[in-house]
C-alpha cells in the first residue's frame, strides 16, 4: 500500500526530501519528472501541445516541529512548523533530524503541579523533546539546531475500512496523484507534489507559475468532525460518504464549472460525493487560482478526522472513490467531455 | 565611507514606508561608486547592479535590504491645531509618548508627542497604556495655521539621535534596516576586491514594514537565481529567552527553516567557518517577516537565504547594534558570492 | 447616474457569483468600448482610447458581501457562513435573498448574552417546514445577499451593495462620457474583491498596466461618536493615502489631486487604518504598478443600508475624465 509508506515517511514543511524521494522512486518510470527551486516535484504525463493543460496538486509536507535550542541538560526546545494544536503535543513520541533520532515530548508530571497549573494548556515553550542525552554536548553528537522533528505513528488499518496514521494530510492526495500517473493521456497532465503548504501555501504558486495551466484540481485531506461534541452543522464532512468537493474556503472560491462536472461524474458513476460544508481553512488552490492571469481551480478532498495530529483517521473507501473520480475526471477531459 | 559613518548618515534620512525617496537617493549616491549601474523601478526600489566576471548568461544574485522605516501619519488636524495620527508599520504605542517628531507638511515642522502630565492623571490612568488614538502631536501652531501647513496623510518621522556608546556599540535609529543598507554597500565594496562570476543586484526595497511589498515586484523584475535578504534580528537582552534572540557582536545570524534553501544556509555557514567569520544561527519555523518571505515565492521560486544583524530595542528610536556585526556580515556575503558560479547553481538543485 | 447606481445595486452578485452583474454591465458598456472581454476568473474588461497610449487600469469590483448555506437541518432551517467580512451584529433580523428570489430572515439561537453572538449561532429561516421543502428552494453552497430596495432622498442614496456598484456605475458613466483619451484605458470590473482582492490581481497581470486606479467605497467618520476618520459623505471624492493594502504612490496622488484642483472638484484625503481595495493587488503586479484609489464615502458599509452622496459619485466621474483627458505621465 503506497499510503503506508508515504504516511510513515517524515516530511515536515521545508524538509520534504524523504517523501519526495519515495514518490520519485515510484513514478520516475511513469512520467517525466522535474524538481523546481523550492523542491516541488513536477511530474508530466501526456502530450505537451494538447489542450487543456491540467495541473493536479497534492502537498508532500506535513505539520511538525523544528529544533530551536539545545539546553545544557541535553533537552531540546522546539517551535511549531505549521498549525498544530498545543493540546496534542504532550507525551508524543517523535523523530529528530535526518538521523531520525527517537525522542519523546515531555512535560512536568501532574503530581508536581499546582492545581491551577493542572487546568492550563501546556504551552509550546514549556515543552521539550527528550532524546535521552544528559548534556548539550551529548545531544549535539546526534542532532543539530534547525533539525526538523516529526511525529511517528505506524500506519494501521482498523475498524470498518478505516485507517489511522500521521500526515494523511496530504499523503492521501499524493497517493491519488501517483495512481493517475499509471495511465496515459493525450493532453498535458502535470501532477505536482508541492512543498510547504502547511506554512502558507508556499510551493504551489511557484509551480503553477511555471506550468501555466488552463485548469487545476487540488487533491487534499480535509477536516471531518462527524464526531461527538460537534453539532451537525459544524461537521464540515462525514467519513465514508465519499470525496468532498469544496465550494469556498478562506483562500479560494472553487470554479463552479469544475465542481458541477465532478458532481455530475460522481452521480453518473455511482460514486458518493459530498460538499465540504465549511468555509474555514485553505489549501494550495489559494495560490494556484491567482497565478498569472488566473487559473480555474477546484479541490477534491478525502475527509480526515483529527487533522494535523499524529492520529489522523480516514476511510479507505473515501480514498478509493477519490482516486476513481479523479480518473473519471481526466478521462472525461480526454474524451472532450469537459471544456471550460 | 566607513560603515559607522554611513550608518549615521543613512539613519538621519527620513523614509517611512511609501516615502523612501530620500533614503533611496542617498544610498544610491553612495553605492554608485562601487557598482556598474543604478536604477529605480516603478515602485521606487533602488537597484544597484555589480556585474560579474563570468561568461553570459551569468548567475544572478539578489541581495536585499529595505529602505523604509516605520513612522506615523497625520489623520486629522484637531481643535487647537493638535494633530491626530496613526502608525505606519508596527509601533509599540508605549514607546511613542514624549518623543520629538518632524511633521512633513508643506515644510518640515518640529513637534512633540504630547501627553497629560502625571500630576493630572488618576491612579488608574497612570497604569494604563495610552492608545495611539488618544495621543496627539503639538506643532506649536493654532488650528488655522496648522490647517494651512498640514494635510491629512502627511508623514511624520520620529527624531533620531545617533549615539556612540561603549566600544563599537551605537544607538539611534532607524537601524532597521539602514544597517542592512550599510551591509549591502560594504558587500559591494568588498566585491571590488573579490573575483565573482555572478551579477550581483543590490536592492534597497520599499514598503517592507507594511507587508514586504517592494521585494515582491523587484524580485519579479530581476528574476535572480539566488536571493538573500539582509535584515535585523532580535538582540539578546534581559527578559527574553535565548531561544528567540541572537547576541550582539557575535556576527550575523544565518537563518534556517522552510523559508531558506538548506544548501544556501549550509554554504553560508561553511564560508563563515573557513574564513573565521563569527556567525550565529536563527531558527525560522515558517515564512519570515522579512523580504525573504516574498523573494522565495517569486515566479517559479527562488533559492533564498536570510542573514540577520543582531539589534536590540527593535522599532524604537534607540535601536542598538555593534558595528563589527555589519562588517562581518558584509564579509560573509562577499565571500559567499565569490563562490557562486554556474556549477554552484547546479548544486542547488534538489536531489 | 442615480438610476444607474440604483439598478446595479439590485442585481444579485455575491463573491464568485458575479455573472448577472457582469452581463448587466456588459450590455451597458459594449456600445462605448473598443473591445469587451471576460478573463479566466470572470473579470469583465473593456478597453477604450488609443493603442500605444499609457496603459491605465481602472477597476471597480462587481461582487458584494453575502452568506453561503453550509447546512440544511431537518426542520428546514439553513446554517450559513459569511462571504466577505460582515459584522455578525448586523445580521440578526435582516432579510437575505437568493439568486432564485427566495427570501429568508436571519434568526438567532437563544443567547445568554449578546456577546455570545457568533455566526454559528445564527440561521436563515425561509419559511420551509422541513428539510425536503427547504431543499426545493435552496441547496448547500447557494449564496444569498442582503435584501433591500433603493431609497432616494435628494442627493442621498440608500441601498444595499453601494460597495462597490457605485464604483461600477462611476466606471460605466466615465466610459460613456469619455469623448477621447490619448491613453489606452482598461475599465475593469473585478470579481472576488470582498474575499481577498482576487480578481484584480489576475486582471492586472494580464493587462500589464503602467498606472492603476481603483474606484471603491470608503468608510466615514461623520456619524455620532464614530471612529476617527476625516472623511464625510457629500464632501467630495476621497483620494486615498493609505489603507492596509496599499500606500498610494506619490505620483498617482499628485495626478489625482492636480486633476481635482484644475476642475475645482471637491476632494478629501483618506487615511484608512483598516480595509483594502483592488489597488492593493494591482500595485504588486509583475514589476510593480504605481497605483492609487478614488473612494466614494459610504456610511454603514457592508450593511443592507449603505448610504452615499450622488454628487460625490458624479464628481468622481468628472475627476476621472479630467485625469484621462491628456497623456498620463508619472514623474
Amino acid at each position: 500500500m503506497v499510503l503506508k509508506g508515504l504516511s510513515e515517511a517524515a516530511g515536515v514543511a521545508g524538509d520534504e526530501k524523504d517523501v519526495r524521494n519515495l514518490i520519485l522512486d515510484r513514478i520516475c518510470d511513469l512520467a517525466r519528472t522535474e524538481i523546481d527551486a523550492l523542491g516541488n516535484l513536477i511530474a508530466f504525463k501526456g502530450k505537451g501541445t494538447g489542450k487543456p493543460r491540467v495541473m493536479l496538486a497534492a502537498h508532500m509536507d506535513e505539520v511538525g516541529l523544528i529544533l530551536s535550542r539545545v539546553e545544557r541538560n541535553g533537552l531540546l526546545r522546539f517551535k511549531k512548523v505549521g498549525g498544530i494544536d498545543d493540546r496534542i503535543l504532550p507525551s508524543q513520541p517523535v523523530r529528530v533530524g535526518p538521523g531520525k533520532v527517537p525522542g519523546v515530548i515531555g512535560a512536568g508530571p501532574v503530581h508536581l503541579q499546582k492545581p491551577e497549573a493542572q487546568r492550563a494548556v501546556f504551552k509550546t515553550e514549556d515543552l521539550y523533546v527528550d532524546i535521552g542525552a544528559r548534556t548539550r554536548e551529548e545531544a549535539e553528537q546526534v542532532i543539530k539546531l534547525g533539525d526538523y522533528i516529526s511525529f511517528v505513528t505506524a500506519y494501521q488499518e482498523f475498524g470498518d475500512g478505516l485507517a489511522r496514521g500521521k500526515a494523511f494530510d496530504d499523503r492521501v492526495g499524493c497517493t491519488a496523484l501517483m495512481e493517475i500517473l499509471e495511465k496515459d493521456y493525450d493532453f498535458p497532465v502535470y501532477a505536482v507534489f508541492t512543498v510547504q503548504e502547511e506554512v502558507g501555501l508556499r510551493g504551489a504558486g511557484t509551480a503553477a507559475f511555471r506550468i501555466n495551466p488552463d485548469l487545476a484540481l487540488v487533491v487534499e485531506a480535509t477536516t471531518c468532525a462527524d464526531t461527538p461534541e460537534t453539532e451537525e452543522h459544524g461537521e464540515a464532512t462525514r467519513l465514508g460518504q465519499g470525496p468532498a468537493v469544496s465550494l469556498m474556503d478562506a483562500t479560494s472560491i472553487a470554479d463552479r464549472r469544475i465542481v458541477r462536472h465532478l458532481v455530475e461524474l460522481a452521480d453518473k458513476n455511482g460514486i458518493p460525493i459530498q460538499y465540504r460544508r465549511a468555509t474555514a481553512g485553505g489549501n494550495d488552490s489559494g495560490r494556484i487560482h491567482l497565478t498569472r492571469t488566473g487559473v480555474p481551480t477546484a479541490s477534491l478532498s478525502v475527509p480526515c478526522r483529527y487533522l494535523h495530529s499524529p492520529v489522523c483517521v480516514i476511510s479507505l473507501r473515501d480514498l478509493e472513490y477519490t482516486i476513481q473520480l479523479l480518473g473519471l475526471f481526466l478521462d472525461s477531459i480526454q474524451k472532450g467531455g469537459f471544456r471550460l | 565611507m566607513e560603515a559607522v559613518e554611513l550608518l549615521e548618515r543613512l539613519s538621519t534620512e527620513w523614509g517611512i514606508s511609501g516615502y523612501e525617496n530620500r533614503v533611496a537617493a542617498f544610498w544610491e549616491k553612495t553605492i554608485t561608486t562601487v557598482v556598474d549601474e543604478v536604477r529605480r523601478d516603478r515602485l521606487g526600489n533602488a537597484i544597484a547592479l555589480k556585474k560579474g566576471a563570468g561568461e553570459e548568461p551569468r548567475p544572478k544574485v539578489m541581495v536585499a535590504a529595505h529602505l523604509d522605516e516605520i513612522g506615523l501619519m497625520v489623520t486629522k488636524v484637531d481643535k487647537g491645531g493638535f494633530l491626530r495620527f496613526t502608525t505606519v508599520g508596527g509601533f509599540d504605542p508605549r514607546v511613542l509618548l514624549a518623543k520629538e517628531v518632524t511633521v512633513l507638511g508643506k515644510k518640515p515642522l518640529p513637534g512633540v508627542i504630547g501627553a497629560k502630565p502625571p500630576h493630572l492623571l488618576s491612579a488608574g490612568e497612570r497604569k494604563e497604556v495610552v492608545k495611539v488614538e488618544k495621543m496627539f502631536i503639538d506643532i506649536g501652531y493654532g488650528e488655522t495655521r496648522a490647517r494651512e501647513l498640514v494635510s491629512v496623510g502627511d508623514p511624520v518621522v520620529l527624531k533620531r539621535r545617533f549615539e556612540r556608546l561603549q566600544g563599537k556599540t551605537v544607538a539611534g535609529g532607524p537601524f532597521d534596516d539602514r544597517a542592512g543598507l550599510v551591509v549591502l554597500y560594504e558587500t559591494a565594496r568588498e566585491l571590488e576586491r573579490v573575483r565573482h562570476e555572478a551579477d550581483v543586484y543590490f536592492v534597497g526595497t520599499v514598503q517592507e514594514e507594511v507587508g514586504v511589498r517592494g521585494s515582491v515586484v523587484s524580485t519579479y523584475g530581476i528574476e535572480p537565481d539566488i536571493g538573500i535578504a539582509v535584515d535585523v534580528g532580535f538582540g539578546d537582552m534581559p527578559g527574553t529567552s535565548e531561544e528567540d534572540t541572537i547576541e550582539l557582536g557575535k556576527g550575523p545570524a544565518v537563518a534556517l527553516g522552510p523559508n531558506i534553501h538548506p544548501n544556501l544556509h549550509r554554504d553560508l555557514v561553511e564560508v563563515a567557518k573557513s574564513r573565521h567569520i563569527p556567525y550565529q544561527l536563527e531558527i525560522a519555523p515558517g515564512p519570515t517577516g522579512t523580504d525573504a518571505r516574498a523573494i522565495q515565492i517569486s515566479r517559479t521560486g527562488i533559492a533564498t537565504a536570510l542573514v540577520s544583524i543582531p539589534l536590540r530595542y527593535m522599532h524604537t528610536t534607540v535601536e542598538t547594534l555593534v558595528t563589527s556585526d555589519l562588517v562581518n556580515t558584509a564579509y560573509l556575503l562577499a565571500s559567499f558570492i565569490g563562490q557562486v558560479d554556474k556549477k554552484y547553481l547546479e548544486g542547488l538543485k534538489w536531489s | 447616474m442615480n438610476d444607474l447606481i440604483g439598478e446595479l445595486t439590485q442585481i444579485h452578485g455575491p463573491s464568485g457569483n458575479e455573472e448577472w452583474v457582469r452581463e448587466a454591465i456588459r450590455a451597458l458598456i459594449e456600445p462605448h468600448a473598443n473591445q469587451v472581454w471576460t478573463d479566466a476568473l470572470g473579470n469583465l474588461i473593456a478597453s477604450a482610447g488609443r493603442e500605444g497610449g499609457t496603459r491605465v487600469m481602472l477597476s471597480a469590483h462587481m461582487d458584494e458581501v453575502g452568506v453561503m448555506v453550509t447546512h440544511v437541518d431537518e426542520e428546514g432551517f439553513l446554517r450559513f457562513d459569511r462571504v466577505g467580512s460582515i459584522n455578525p451584529y448586523f445580521l440578526p433580523g435582516r432579510r437575505v435573498v437568493f439568486a432564485n428570489g427566495t427570501v429568508g430572515t436571519i434568526g438567532t439561537e437563544r443567547l445568554d448574552s449578546i456577546k455570545d453572538l457568533e455566526v454559528s449561532r445564527l440561521f436563515i429561516d425561509i419559511g420551509a417546514r422541513n428539510r425536503s421543502s427547504a431543499l426545493e428552494k435552496v441547496r448547500v453552497g447557494d449564496l444569498a445577499t442582503f435584501w433591500g430596495p433603493v431609497h432616494n432622498m435628494g442627493d442621498t442614496i440608500l441601498a444595499k451593495s453601494l460597495d462597490d456598484r457605485i464604483g461600477c456605475a462611476v466606471l460605466v458613466q466615465t466610459l460613456k462620457e469619455l469623448q477621447e483619451t490619448p491613453n489606452l484605458v482598461f475599465f475593469v470590473f473585478t470579481v472576488q474583491e470582498e474575499v481577498g482582492i482576487r480578481g484584480a490581481r489576475t486582471a492586472a497581470y494580464g493587462l500589464d498596466p503602467e498606472v492603476g486606479i481603483a474606484v471603491d467605497v470608503t468608510a466615514t467618520g461623520d456619524t455620532p461618536k464614530a471612529r476617527r476618520l476625516e472623511v464625510s459623505v457629500g464632501k467630495g471624492v476621497a483620494v486615498k493615502i493609505k489603507d492596509r493594502s496599499v500606500m498610494t504612490h506619490p505620483a498617482v496622488k499628485k495626478l489625482l489631486v492636480d486633476a481635482a484642483e484644475e476642475q475645482g472638484i471637491p476632494y478629501q484625503f483618506e487615511v484608512l487604518e483598516f480595509g483594502g481595495t483592488d489597488a492593493g493587488a494591482i500595485h504588486l503586479t509583475r514589476e510593480g504598478v504605481p497605483s492609487g484609489v478614488l473612494s466614494i464615502p459610504v456610511r454603514y458599509v457592508h450593511s443592507p443600508s449603505e448610504m452615499a452622496s450622488l454628487e460625490d459619485a458624479e464628481n468622481c466621474v468628472r475627476l476621472l475624465k479630467q485625469v484621462l483627458s491628456r497623456p498620463i505621465r508619472l514623474d
